[in-house]
Parts: C-alpha cells; sequence; structure tokens
C-alpha cells in the first residue's frame, strides 16, 4: 500500500459533531421531562387546597356558591368503570387466550390486528358509536352506556397484554401437561390461572386505570349531572367530564374544584400505576401496552 | 543522524535479535503487544493478565476452547471490548510502541487502525455492495467518486469477492451468501487501511468451501497487514497461521511459532487441546 | 372418556373464538353504525362534503375541510416539536445508558408515567399554564420580531393551533420515544461493532448504523404519535378554540375533527348530528389507515430483524 486514500486523523468536524449530538440527545430528554415535573407539580400545588372531607363527600353547588364537591362524580366514574371491567375482562382474556394458544389460526391473526388497530384508536370514535347504538336509540344518555363506550377502551388493552404474557410461558410447560394426559383446555386453563396470571392482572390495571382517564366516550354517552344517579339508566357524573365541564367554566370556585378533582384523579392514576411496575417489573411493563 | 537516534537503533535491533532467539520469532518487527492485560464482565475476570506479541506482517492464530477469554482478548485489542455494559479493562496494548489505553489515545482513531471482522457476518443491510464496502471511507469524509471506486474494487480483490460481485455493486449486500457476505466485511474492514486486522472466529458459520475462500484470502492479507485470528478449529489454525497463541481458562498457556505449537508442544495442557483431549 | 375429552376442548376453543370474533365484529359493527348514522349527511351532500370550507349548523351548511385542516396542521406541529425529542429520548436511553440499567429504567417509567396523564388533565394544564405561558413568551416576542412571515401574523391569544400543536406534542412524546426506545433496542449490537471497528464516533454509529437498521420500526413509531395526535381530543378542545378557520396563521383559532364532535355533539339534532357523525367516519377511516400501517410497520421491523440480524 503506497499512498493513503484517508487523512491521516479523525477531523475536528466529526468530533464536534459527536458532542454537539449528545448534548442534542441530553437536551431532548430535559425537554421532555420537563412538562411532566410541571403538569404533576401544578396539580399538587393547584389541586391540594381544594381537597378537604367535604369536597370529597359532598354534591357539588351552584355556580359561584362555596363548598360542594365531587362525590357523584367519583361514585360515577367508579360505576363506569365497574360496568366496564364486566363486560371488557371476560372477553378481552377469552380473546387474548385464543391469540396465544391458537396463534396461527386465520381468526387469531386477523382479530389480533383488528386488535391493535383498536388499541390505537380515537376514544371518541367508540363514544360516537356508542351514543349511536344505545344512546341515540333509547333517548337516555346513562351509565351504562358511558361503561359500555369504556369497556371497548379497555378490550384491546386487555386482550394484548394477555396474550402477551401467556406467550411468555415456555412451550415445554404445555408439552408436559399434555404428555401427562391432561386434556388442551385444561392444560391451558392451569396455565392461564398458574403461570400467567401476573400478567394478566398488570393487563386488568393498566386497562382499568386508562378507563378511568378517558373523557370523551363518556361525554358522548353519559353526559353529566349534579346529583348522584338514579340508576345506572339514568346520566351520570364523573371526574374527567367534571374537570372538563369546570375546567373550561368561568367560575373561580369551579376552577378550583377542576384542579382538585384532577389531582385526585391522578392519584387514583398514580396508585394504579405504580401498583403495576412493583407487582411485576419491567418484561410485561416494558412492552407498550398503553398504546 | 544524532547520536540519540542511533543508539535507539542499535537497541532496536538488538531487542528485536533478543526476540528472534528467545522466541522464535523469526526477524520480523512487533506490531501489537499486550502487558498485564485484564479483563473483566462485571466481578467476573475473563483475562487474567495477559502478555503476547504480535508480529508484523505475520497471521496469529488464538486458540483454546470455548470459553478461555481469546474472543475478549481480540476485543480488547481494538477498544471494542469497553463498549460492551460492565466490560473493564486493565494493563496495556501497545500499538507501535504506544499504549492505546492510555489516556490520551482516541479510541476512535485506533479502530480505524485497528479492523475487525466478526463472527458472523455483519454487513449493513440498508446499504448496497459498493456502500458496505466503502463505509469507513465515507466515515473518514473521502467524497471523491475516483477514489470510492479505486479502494472498493482494490479492498474487494484483496477479500476475492471482485469477481463475483462485479456487476452488483448496487445491489443489496444481504443477498450474498454467507460466505460472500463475510468476505463482504473482509473488504469492508481493508478499505479503510488498518494497520492490523482482528477476526473472531470469522468462518465458524461457514461450509468448508466459503471457509477455504476466506482462508485463501487471509493467506493474501499478511503481505500488508498483521492479521490476528481467534479459531476453534485446530485444522484452521494449522493451515493460516504463523504463531499460534494457545489460552486456557483466561490465560496464554503457550505462544510460538505454528510449527513448533503443533509438532512440540512444551505445556502438556497444549498437548491435550491439540490432541483432541478437550476442548 | 375420549368423547368427553374432546368436548371439553371443543367447548373452550368456541368460547375463545366468539371471543376474538367479538373483536372483528366490533370493528366491523363501528364503520356500519357510523356509515348508517352519516347516511342522510353523506346523502344530502356527498363528496362535497369533504372539501367544504363553511360549517353553519343554523343553515344546514356543513363542510369538513376546516377541521380536517385543523386536525392536520396541530398534528404537523405536534411531529414537527415531537418527533425530534421523542427520538433524542430513545438514543439516549438505548445507546448512551447502556451501563446504567437502572437510570434508564427510571427514566423509562418517567415517560411511561407522562403517556398514563389523562388528556383532560393536559388540557386543563393547558388552559391554566401552558396558554398564558406561550402566549406571553413565545407567540408574542416570535408575533413582534417575525409578524411579516404569514405564519406568525396573528394576534396572539393563547387559544390557537400552535398551543394545541405544543400540547399534543407533549403528549405524543411519551407514545413515539416508547416505540422508538424498543425498536433500537433489536438492533443487534454487531452492526453497532462493525461500525465502530471502522472508526466511527459514537453519533456516527448511532446515525449510520443503529437508525438505518431500525428505519421502518422508528417510522412505525412515528406513524403511530401521529395518530394519537389525529385522535386526541379533550386537551386539543380546550385550547384550541374551536373556530372552524383555514389559516396560515398559527396564532389563530380553529378547530379538529375530534374537537368539532367533542364541542358541539350534546346539542346537535337531525342532519347536523348525521353531519357531526360523518365527520367521526372521516376519523375512523384515518385512524384505520394510520394504525394498520403503523402496526405493518412495527411487524416487519420486529419479525423481519430476526431473519437479517
Amino acid at each position: 500500500m503506497t499512498q493513503s486514500d484517508l487523512p491521516a486523523s479523525i477531523s475536528l468536524w466529526r468530533k464536534i459533531l459527536n458532542k454537539l449530538m449528545t448534548i442534542l440527545v441530553i437536551v431532548a430528554v430535559v425537554l421532555a421531562i420537563i412538562p411532566l415535573l410541571l403538569i404533576l407539580g401544578d396539580v399538587f400545588i393547584r389541586g391540594a387546597p381544594a381537597i378537604s372531607i367535604g369536597f370529597l363527600t359532598k354534591l357539588p353547588t351552584a355556580v359561584n356558591v362555596h363548598g360542594g364537591g365531587i362525590a357523584n362524580a367519583i361514585v360515577g366514574t367508579f360505576t363506569m368503570v365497574g360496568i366496564a371491567s364486566l363486560i371488557a375482562i371476560p372477553i378481552g382474556i377469552g380473546a387474548g387466550i385464543f391469540f396465544s394458544e391458537w396463534s396461527s389460526s386465520r381468526l387469531s391473526m386477523v382479530s389480533g390486528f383488528m386488535n391493535d388497530v383498536l388499541t390505537g384508536f380515537p376514544s371518541i370514535v367508540l363514544g360516537l358509536f356508542v351514543f349511536v347504538i344505545l344512546v341515540a336509540t333509547t333517548k337516555q344518555f346513562s351509565a351504562f352506556a358511558g361503561g359500555v363506550a369504556l369497556s371497548f377502551v379497555m378490550l384491546p388493552i386487555i386482550a394484548r397484554t394477555t396474550s402477551e404474557s401467556l406467550k411468555l410461558v415456555p412451550n415445554t410447560l404445555r408439552e408436559a401437561s399434555m404428555a401427562l394426559g391432561i386434556p388442551r383446555w385444561k392444560t391451558v386453563l392451569r396455565i392461564v390461572i398458574g403461570t400467567g396470571k401476573n400478567g394478566l392482572l398488570t393487563g386488568i390495571l393498566l386497562a382499568v386505570a386508562r378507563a378511568t382517564g378517558e373523557t370523551a366516550p363518556i361525554l358522548l354517552t353519559a353526559s353529566t349531572s349534579v346529583y348522584f344517579a338514579k340508576s345506572i339508566f339514568a346520566p351520570t357524573a364523573s371526574l374527567t367530564v367534571l374537570i372538563y365541564n369546570y375546567g373550561t367554566s368561568a367560575s373561580q370556585n369551579w376552577q378550583t374544584q377542576a384542579w382538585g378533582a384532577a389531582l385526585v384523579l391522578i392519584l387514583i392514576m398514580l396508585a394504579v400505576n405504580l401498583l403495576v411496575k412493583l407487582t411485576v417489573g419491567r418484561n410485561l411493563t416494558g412492552k407498550r401496552l398503553e398504546l | 543522524m544524532t547520536k540519540n537516534s542511533i543508539s535507539w537503533m542499535q537497541n532496536h535491533v538488538r531487542r528485536q535479535l533478543k526476540i528472534s532467539q528467545n522466541k522464535n520469532l523469526d526477524s520480523s518487527t512487533v506490531k501489537l503487544a499486550t502487558k498485564d492485560l485484564k479483563a473483566k464482565f462485571g466481578k467476573a475476570q475473563v483475562l487474567k493478565g495477559i502478555n503476547i506479541t504480535f508480529p508484523e506482517n505475520r497471521v496469529t492464530a488464538i486458540m483454546g476452547p470455548s470459553g478461555c477469554g481469546k474472543t475478549t482478548l481480540i476485543r480488547c485489542l481494538n477498544r471494542i471490548h469497553e463498549l460492551t455494559p460492565n466490560a473493564k479493562v486493565e494493563g496495556e496494548v501497545i500499538l507501535d510502541g504506544v499504549n492505546i489505553y492510555s489516556p490520551q489515545v482516541d479510541p476512535v482513531a485506533i479502530r480505524r487502525r485497528i479492523g475487525m471482522v466478526f463472527q458472523k457476518a455483519n454487513p449493513f443491510p440498508t446499504m448496497s455492495i459498493f456502500d458496505n464496502a466503502v463505509a469507513g471511507l465515507k466515515l473518514a469524509g473521502v467524497r471523491n467518486k475516483e477514489t470510492l471506486d479505486r479502494v472498493a474494487e482494490r479492498s474487494l480483490r484483496m477479500a476475492f469477492l471482485w469477481d463475483e460481485v462485479k456487476n452488483d455493486l448496487k445491489k443489496s449486500g444481504l443477498n450474498l451468501s454467507g460466505g460472500q457476505q463475510q468476505r463482504l466485511c473482509i473488504a469492508r474492514a481493508l478499505a479503510v487501511e488498518p494497520e492490523v486486522i482482528l477476526m473472531d472466529e470469522p468462518c465458524s458459520a461457514l461450509d468448508p468451501l466459503a471457509t477455504a475462500k476466506i482462508e485463501e484470502s487471509i493467506a493474501a492479507l499478511k503481505k500488508d497487514f498483521t492479521v490476528v485470528i481467534v479459531t476453534h478449529n485446530l485444522q484452521q489454525a494449522a493451515r493460516v497461521s504463523d504463531f499460534t497463541a494457545f489460552m486456557y481458562l483466561g490465560q496464554l498457556i503457550e505462544f510460538g511459532a505454528t510449527k513448533d505449537i503443533f509438532e512440540a508442544p512444551k505445556n502438556p495442557l497444549t498437548e491435550k487441546y491439540i490432541t483432541g483431549e478437550f476442548g | 372418556m375420549q368423547f368427553k375429552v374432546l368436548r371439553g376442548d371443543t367447548i373452550l376453543k368456541i368460547l375463545l373464538a366468539t371471543a376474538a370474533l367479538f373483536i372483528i365484529g366490533l370493528v366491523v359493527a363501528l364503520a356500519a353504525e357510523l356509515f348508517l348514522g352519516s347516511a342522510s349527511s353523506i346523502h344530502s351532500f356527498g363528496p362535497s362534503f369533504l372539501i367544504g370550507t363553511q360549517w353553519r349548523s343554523s343553515q344546514n351548511v356543513f363542510g369538513a375541510l376546516p377541521f380536517i385542516y385543523g386536525t392536520l396542521l396541530t398534528s404537523a406541529i405536534a411531529i414537527v416539536i415531537g418527533f425530534p425529542i421523542s427520538l433524542g429520548v430513545a438514543i439516549f436511553i438505548s445507546e448512551k445508558l447502556k451501563g446504567h440499567q437502572t437510570f434508564g429504567y427510571g427514566l423509562g417509567i418517567i415517560v411511561d408515567l407522562l403517556a398514563a396523564v389523562p388528556s383532560v388533565i393536559y388540557g386543563l394544564w393547558g388552559v391554566f399554564i401552558l396558554i398564558p405561558l406561550l402566549r406571553d413568551y413565545v407567540e408574542t416576542p416570535l408575533h413582534n420580531s417575525l409578524g411579516f412571515i404569514p405564519l406568525f401574523s396573528g394576534n396572539p391569544f393563547g387559544y390557537d393551533f400552535f398551543t394545541s400543536g405544543v400540547l399534543l406534542a407533549i403528549m405524543v412524546i411519551p407514545t413515539m420515544s416508547a416505540v422508538t426506545r424498543d425498536v433500537l433496542s433489536v438492533v443487534p449490537n454487531s452492526q453497532r461493532e462493525a461500525m465502530y471497528s471502522l472508526g466511527a464516533t459514537d453519533w456516527e454509529v448511532t446515525q449510520k448504523s443503529v437508525l438505518p437498521y431500525a428505519r421502518s420500526g422508528i417510522f412505525g413509531g412515528f406513524i403511530l404519535g401521529l395518530g394519537r395526535a389525529f385522535g386526541e381530543t379533550m386537551a386539543v378542545t380546550m385550547v384550541i378554540g374551536n373556530i372552524p378557520n383555514i389559516t396560515t396563521n398559527l396564532f389563530s383559532a380553529g378547530a379538529t375533527l375530534s374537537s368539532l364532535i367533542a364541542n358541539n355533539f350534546g346539542e346537535s339534532t337531525g342532519i347536523y348530528q348525521s353531519a357531526i357523525i360523518e365527520i367521526g367516519l372521516i376519523l375512523f377511516f384515518v385512524a384505520l389507515l394510520v394504525n394498520g400501517l403503523a402496526r405493518f410497520m412495527l411487524w416487519r421491523m420486529t419479525s423481519g430483524a430476526r431473519g437479517r440480524a
């Protein structure tokens, strides 16, 4: 080799670019974290003064009448998430088991793809759908319709988590069980109940957290109310819709209460998310389930 | 010529003579050497103080059973090992008299001078054959089309691949066979004109025919480069190398001319390995 | 005995398959019902609905273009701001933090938490903190110094496309950075080492080896983030001002497909309601397209990676 085709040393430009990009990457991280700290900080600072026993246990008052609480909204949110769970958990787990145990069937592939698409769906479209089938036909906003709308938000999350966690169960376990002469249905159920239950629990908790924070589907299906709902077939208040209404109102009192309700909501979400992280660990929550 | 440099040269010659007498290193210079090299993964000590020399323009084979640290050793030689999380290196690696682990040395510059070919062919999947071959040149800022063309052809020829791909230079490297991909990776490493080429079991994933092709190119390479090759294949070490090192459990057991190692090993462990009693 | 065993298997399979079928049925029913609900609007306005620029419910004039425009513009702002930041976060976690897994894990949790904050809380924060902040410290200075550019010509009010875009950026960053981080972690180390051994700097390894290898997955994450921005409702509804508007002026109030639905649905009846459902139908097809594309790209990345590693 006679004459070198390469410069003898690394150019200054390459070194500078390398340092520059490292700095830019760190700047990006800082920019991504700042809003989170601001949002959490503001919700705590502005929300804490609104919180009291009365705030959590009383019904709302009229505009600018001091006092009043969000008790009906808390009850409403739990009612609707409860109804949604009753619908979404059995169907979601069932579909999830099917995706994992019959993963090569055509139904599994089509339905799994639909499920993924549904996960990223705008929740307001789900609300619109439930409005058309349940509210427009009965001319009645209700907690039931809200619960159904939320169940469609929860369903794909539960199904995906279930199938992902069952896929982590080694095949040898299935084979060993079948080799003992245990029928497939018993094998599947045993694996689901025994080995995969942590993953299932994660999925359910994440889905509950997601449903608790949803606004748009409830807005179109349960509307809101200033009283405790008489039945699940009557308009029902929820934390999120209350935050929306109060937050966009001109009343100072209501605005303060919106921050209080936001704090209650965020504490519920944080508790659920923390529970997931603490109980199950990285390998499952690391999958992007909340998408 | 000053007095100083004359005495340096005399010393140098004397040192070389000494090496060639004592260690059977014939007449070549030492290109690369390690001094008490230790490497760790977390708490596991993988290399336990290695002292070895690699003569210039010769092929040196490092062999030993799995887990003996041979791969870690060559990954320390171009400072790739330290990129792995929890990996630590102590001791010195001396390239042309300079310790490449001293703080003022830039590892990026070192890696260009000491190229590497990996166990499994790893062409860049989004680049064409041509772009793969000149990837290192483009990194260094060479943009001249003529230079790129010339270097691509030269390095592909040196890797014995040119005739097979000269009409498909714009195609993806992934369309090549496994052996061709590995030769493309050799060409890619040669293109940046390194002084030393490290090869980490380059044929372990290849069939005998592809292996023969690669060995052929290795034999031709030592004209221009210093080659260090890790292999667990005894026949390969015997075929391609001038010197052989035998490692066991993170230590260098024996080092010498390949002929001597294979015909008259001094250490009983080496003898056992060569006769196939373990490994 | 054998007969009984077979029946157990069949029953389970039928039960589970029904659940899987339910999901397909749900998507099909969604499309069908939205079609039926918007039938009278589709019938009355035809394709001109998509290109009409006026939306006056009192006169039964309905054109979706201002909302399509608002959705595209706010999403574009969100992506322009959010994508580079997301890529940076992903590169930091996957390429820079290699040796410090706990720190990367902690950072991952923080980013995941951002994704868990409900949309309406982003909206509340947007109304009370982001709007005054952007209006006083970003929009007004931009308007005063660069007001001759049409983008910044409007009088800053705070409830506008720009604020919506920034808020959306904050909301899509967790989604995009999480997907990108996962995709970068699939890139085999041998690809990085090959580039290092040619004498590349850390950045060159990322730029020339890691990012090209992961490009289809990164694109998938990008599209997924875009999908989230398209469909996001409450936060945008609270800060965009809700006036149908087609203008290049970023500091002007606007409306999006989803903000229109959230904001006007309660009071709508008859053909007005049908028109709003047709807006929902447009959103449905956009979401189907975007999410389908994103899933396909991600699937290609994760299943293709094994074949070419």
